[in-house]
């Protein structure tokens, strides 16, 4: 490992220490007066990012490994999300060739590094599919509605997702593998704190709701204080980054929190409409995947692309 | 996993437990028998059947892991706790896994005290299925010929002994999944010849969509298995209120979040 990396590593591992005591302290501090469902949803988000972080670290090791993860978790979130959309029987034979088909194929098509074939898989093969399967199944009931459904899942899920890992395999010049794992350690790091920024700017200068029927907590002073601060925070974290410019690293976070943002605006009315408050609670003792990595799903293909075009 | 939840639970068996204490006592006769009967058991196996057990226990650990990866089932107990007393457990069916997903909820203990009721027509075509029954432990009743003197609720009552628990789908067959079906009476006349048996309710969601009836390729959705408070046939009870008390028993289940 190199330089950066243990600096990183140093860096990501003492964020979290920070963040899980101040959790604890404030956890035993009821005199301060805070939310007490804040804090616990805040500590539970600082452990799961200690796994994430964890998780990410084979990055480093074996990319074809962490491709492996993204699909599990790909895998799962698409689980949590067809459960809570009602199918119906018609939607059955799709659904299968969805979860057994297309869902392994993107991730291998992402290890194999063929990017011409898995940029298209989902978004034109796997559309054109699932209509025409579900067609031939013979129930035309709210047809067009379900096979949206479907779709969207599988491109939430599935496709979106599957462009975290890709970084991995972005082709640069100087091929370094290294740096690529860095650069996946910073999206998704960043991915994390932008979330943290955008809830702490909400509960200490909310004042104005976004959209009150969909999610109370989300305010304007916290998506545009989040995203300020996210930016600042990129720009501390520019020499882990492979970005030539201070402020490419910058605007990458702003374009995360703003994408992780959307991402979790979209899910929140997902839920809403399903009259649900977490993907976690429906499947008890599973802790909703989804919930945790709605942001991600938004921000991955947008922070690839650009950053694509920032590297060449 | 598995995830038990008990916000009132205990208080609700214990007075369960006053109405009816000659269950009590039953129950804990029958529970003390059984553990005389299990270190028995322990003891034949140490004498040497070990070689012969591997198979099915490798079988039973292969299929419980599949059933659970594939279902993602999360397990609730409410107002129910797992034990090994002598038990029914009635569910709704919507599936052919529903069989093997029960009796992969249950802890190691109960699970090895406790035998699905199964269908014979089914479970007794072709080598496969057979040796799965097996795995089971399985008891298997003919559906098509119900004779006067070999009629299924004996034969049940003659194989669970003083010992065994059952599994019973009592809507008698598959059914789509939406609402629970009109209950057959077996378990009606079960409970009355045997009124010390508890009777739990259980009730399966989204298997209908995990294996839906006719279809034979599984959709990995995640699915909820839960285990309601214990029941019995009230003295003086008719059949038909009972039937329609223990299905209601089972779809209250589905709204219990």
């Amino acid at each position: 490992m190199v330089r950066e990396d243990w600096a990183l590593a140093v860096v990501v591992v003492t964020l979290l220490t920070i963040a899980t005591v101040v959790g604890q302290i404030v956890k035993r501090q009821p005199h301060l007066g805070l939310n007490a469902a804040a804090i616990d949803t805040f500590n539970r988000r600082v452990r799961a990012w200690w796994v994430i972080c964890a998780l990410l670290a084979i990055a480093f090791v074996s990319p074809t490994l962490t491709v492996a993860l993204f699909g599990a978790m790909s895998f799962w979130a698409l689980r949590e999300f067809i459960t809570l959309t009602p199918t119906r029987l018609g939607d059955h034979r799709a659904l299968f060739w969805v979860f057994f088909f297309f869902t392994p194929l993107q991730y291998v098509l992402v290890a194999y590094n063929n990017y011409g074939l898995y940029s298209i898989l989902i978004p034109v093969y796997a559309f054109l599919f699932i209509p025409a399967r579900i067609a031939m199944a013979g129930d035309f009931k709210r047809f067009l509605e379900r096979v949206a459904k479907i779709q969207s899942g599988l491109l939430i899920c599935v496709y979106c997702l599957s462009f975290a890992p890709a970084l991995l395999y972005l082709d640069r010049s100087p091929v370094d593998s290294a740096s690529n794992a860095r650069l996946l350690f910073f999206f998704v790091a960043m991915a994390l704190l932008a979330e943290a920024f955008q809830f702490g700017w909400s509960q200490l200068y909310g004042r104005h709701v976004i959209a009150p029927s969909i999610n109370a907590a989300r305010t304007w002073e916290g998506l545009v204080g989040g995203s300020a601060s996210a930016a600042l925070a990129g720009m501390a974290l520019y020499w882990a980054t492979p970005y030539n410019e201070v402020w490419q690293a910058a605007f990458m976070s702003m374009v995360i929190a703003v994408m992780g943002f959307a991402g979790a605006m979209t899910m929140s009315a997902i839920k809403r409409d399903r009259g649900v408050r977490d993907y976690g609670t429906l499947v008890e003792g599973h802790g909703g995947v989804l919930d945790r990595i709605d942001s991600i799903c938004f921000a991955a293909p947008v922070f690839y692309h650009i950053t694509r075009e920032l590297l060449q | 996993m598995k995830n038990s939840r008990d916000p009132n639970g205990s208080l609700d068996m214990s007075s369960a437990r006053l109405r009816r204490p000659v269950g009590v006592a039953a129950r804990r006769e029958s529970l003390q028998l059984r553990k005389g009967l299990r270190t028995v058991d322990n003891q034949t196996t140490d004498d040497g059947q070990r070689t012969t057990d591997i198979g099915p226990m490798l079988t039973e650990l292969l299929l419980t892991t599949c059933a659970r990866v594939l279902s993602g089932a999360s397990v609730r107990w409410i107002d129910c706790q797992p034990d090994t007393c002598q038990r029914v457990y009635f569910a709704n069916h919507t599936s052919h896994l529903d069989m093997l997903l029960i009796w992969s909820s249950l802890p190691n203990e109960v699970r090895e005290l406790t035998r699905p009721v199964a269908a014979k027509d089914y479970w007794d075509r072709g080598p496969i299925r057979r040796y799965m029954a097996k795995t089971f432990n399985a008891l298997l009743v003919d559906r098509k010929e119900i004779k006067v003197h070999q009629s299924p609720v004996d034969l049940m009552l003659r194989e669970i002994g003083s010992t065994h628990s059952l599994i019973l789908f009592p809507e008698g067959g598959r059914s789509t999944g939406e609402t629970v079906g009109e209950f057959k009476s077996g378990l009606y006349y079960l409970s009355k010849k045997r009124p010390d048996l508890e009777l739990v309710p259980v009730h399966i969601d989204n298997m209908n969509r995990v294996l839906p009836r006719g279809e034979f390729l599984p959709v990995p959705l995640l699915s909820c298995i839960t285990f309601g408070p214990p029941m019995w046939l009230e003295a003086g009870e008719t059949k038909n209120d009972f039937l329609v008390r223990a299905r209601e028993a089972v779809q209250r289940l589905k709204e219990v979040d």
